[in-house]
């Protein structure tokens, strides 16, 4: 049962979303928009889960002192402190959960990412070497996106932007379709795998 | 010479951090503006369908990013709900991000309170749901049936502005801000080519590759990307001075300061290849 049962969901959920795309006329309608709307119940209910997950394994590490246990405390309070903020005054604006939102995680947020430049220059320094044609190929066509991408590349030379936009929209786009349609075959291929019980890797190793 | 080219190749990468932190600082510091030519890009395309649009029509804007993007998508949401106030078009927004939603009140309040334009009557701000792609599906049968209310708790019925609203199809277009997933790929696959809402949006500079293939086959009517982006359409509505504008001379010096490490690395890895040092 522990098997049969997790199958058969599936079977019966995949077949009546394939149904309700194809034939959008009831009952199927019915029956897809309820399981639409099941679905955002269940994924609205992971975020306590992600909740729980979160304030378990900060706890465990406080409690374990477990590497670099110190910022765990951080966390929990940060999160704790909006938690408190939104219930008690709500998100709406010039609130203290706005206030906080807005002067605190965001310039934090935005900080964070921002470290990427840093990381970025160095690991194109390093890595970024023409070894052979393709590289070359390669290092050109970045080189040429990098200053099409800012204004200063139309300053040295007005067609740098459009050799931008071509190798973008061209070669760019060649190679992206390709990769799209590959997963996209993959992501149909496995879907049905799963509806028709082929794929069980995800019950867990439950068969 | 060879021990040169060594100590060339092996820099320290704090020298390379410092040397990008100044490239970045130093235009700020001084205030440096490079002026932003904008040609035949896919930014002027969704200026131009944008500024086809009616007024009095209805856009619907999703704030799919945080705030570790929102150095490159804040102000293109910005500039983007200026000029959909400009021509009096009625935006309603919305985030498959939980950050997005305050980020897209921020930028939508503060055009809003300079051009005078009245929450609910002009804009609302429904706030995040969960689900992604599923939602979006859902978004196109029932609107109120996922947010029953906005974001500040605002019944949908008691909201003047979104009346006539019913669907995904009751929008002329739909703007995805997005920094990953899900975002511009899922409006696309869910809103556009399944219920035919023209499609809109803006990216990430890393993110805008990717995206190219949408608006060659017309899935998207525009899109902005990266900072770059976000500048043209500052210059294309005419916002003098605007955050991304500014971001362009330190974006500028920084890209100028990579391609050079670059050479460097190249011109020091090349040397020991010829000496039989490197492969």
């Amino acid at each position: 049962m522990r098997l049969i049962i997790p199958l058969a969901i599936t079977f019966t959920a995949g077949m009546l979303m394939i149904l309700n795309f194809f034939i959008p006329h009831q009952p199927f309608r019915f029956l897809g928009e309820n399981l639409q709307e099941w679905y955002l119940i269940v994924a609205s209910g992971s975020i306590f889960l992600g909740v729980m997950n979160l304030m378990h394994v900060h706890f465990r590490k406080i409690k374990l002192k477990l590497k670099n246990w110190k910022y765990s405390p951080v966390t929990i309070i940060g999160f704790l402190l909006m938690l408190v903020t939104g219930l008690i005054y709500g998100v709406t604006e010039l609130k203290p959960f706005d206030y906080l939102f807005m002067n605190m995680v965001a310039p934090m947020g935005a900080t964070m990412f921002s470290l990427l430049a840093f990381f970025v220059a160095s690991a194109a320094f390093r890595a970024f070497r023409a070894s052979n044609w393709r590289a070359t190929l390669l290092l050109t066509s970045a080189f040429l996106v990098m200053l099409g991408q800012v204004p200063v590349g139309a300053m040295i030379w007005d067609k740098i932007p459009l050799a931008k936009v071509w190798l973008m929209s061209i070669p760019n786009t060649a190679g992206q379709r390709a990769v799209m349609i590959g997963a996209a075959m993959g992501v149909v291929s496995t879907s049905l795998r799963m509806i028709f019980g082929i794929e069980r890797s995800w019950l867990g190793g439950a068969d | 010479m060879a021990d040169f080219y060594e100590k060339l190749g092996n820099i320290d990468r704090r020298i390379i951090f410092v040397l990008i932190a100044l490239a970045v600082i130093i235009p700020i510091i001084f205030g440096m503006v490079f002026p932003n030519p904008v040609g035949a890009e896919p930014s002027r395309d969704l200026f131009n369908y944008v500024d086809s649009l009616p007024e009095g029509s209805n856009v619907l804007i999703s704030f799919d990013y945080d705030p570790s993007t929102m150095p490159e998508l804040q102000p293109m949401a910005e500039a983007i709900v200026l000029h959909l106030f400009q021509k009096n078009i009625n935006i309603v927004g919305m985030a498959l991000w939980p950050q997005g939603a305050s980020l897209g009140q921020d930028a939508m309040s503060s055009m809003a309170d300079s051009l005078g334009k009245v929450q609910f009557e002009d804009w609302c701000n429904l706030g995040y749901k969960t689900g992604g792609g599923v939602m979006i599906v859902r978004l196109g049968s029932s609107m109120s049936a996922v947010f029953p209310t906005d974001r500040d708790d605002v019944l949908w019925s008691e909201i003047p502005m979104l009346r006539g609203i019913t669907s995904l199809e009751s929008f002329s277009l739909i703007i995805s801000l997005s920094a990953g997933d899900p975002g511009i790929i899922a409006w696309v696959m869910m809103a556009g080519d399944r219920f035919g809402v023209p499609i809109g949006g803006g990216c990430t500079a890393v993110s805008a590759p990717t995206l190219y293939t949408y608006l060659q086959t017309g899935q998207m009517v525009g899109m902005l990307g990266g900072l770059k982006g976000a500048a043209d359409y500052e210059t294309l509505v005419g916002i003098t001075g605007g955050q991304a504008v500014r971001g362009m001379a330190p974006q500028s010096i920084a890209h100028i300061v990579i391609m050079l490490f670059i050479i460097i690395g190249n011109v020091a890895y090349l040397s020991q290849r010829k000496k039989g040092g490197a492969k």
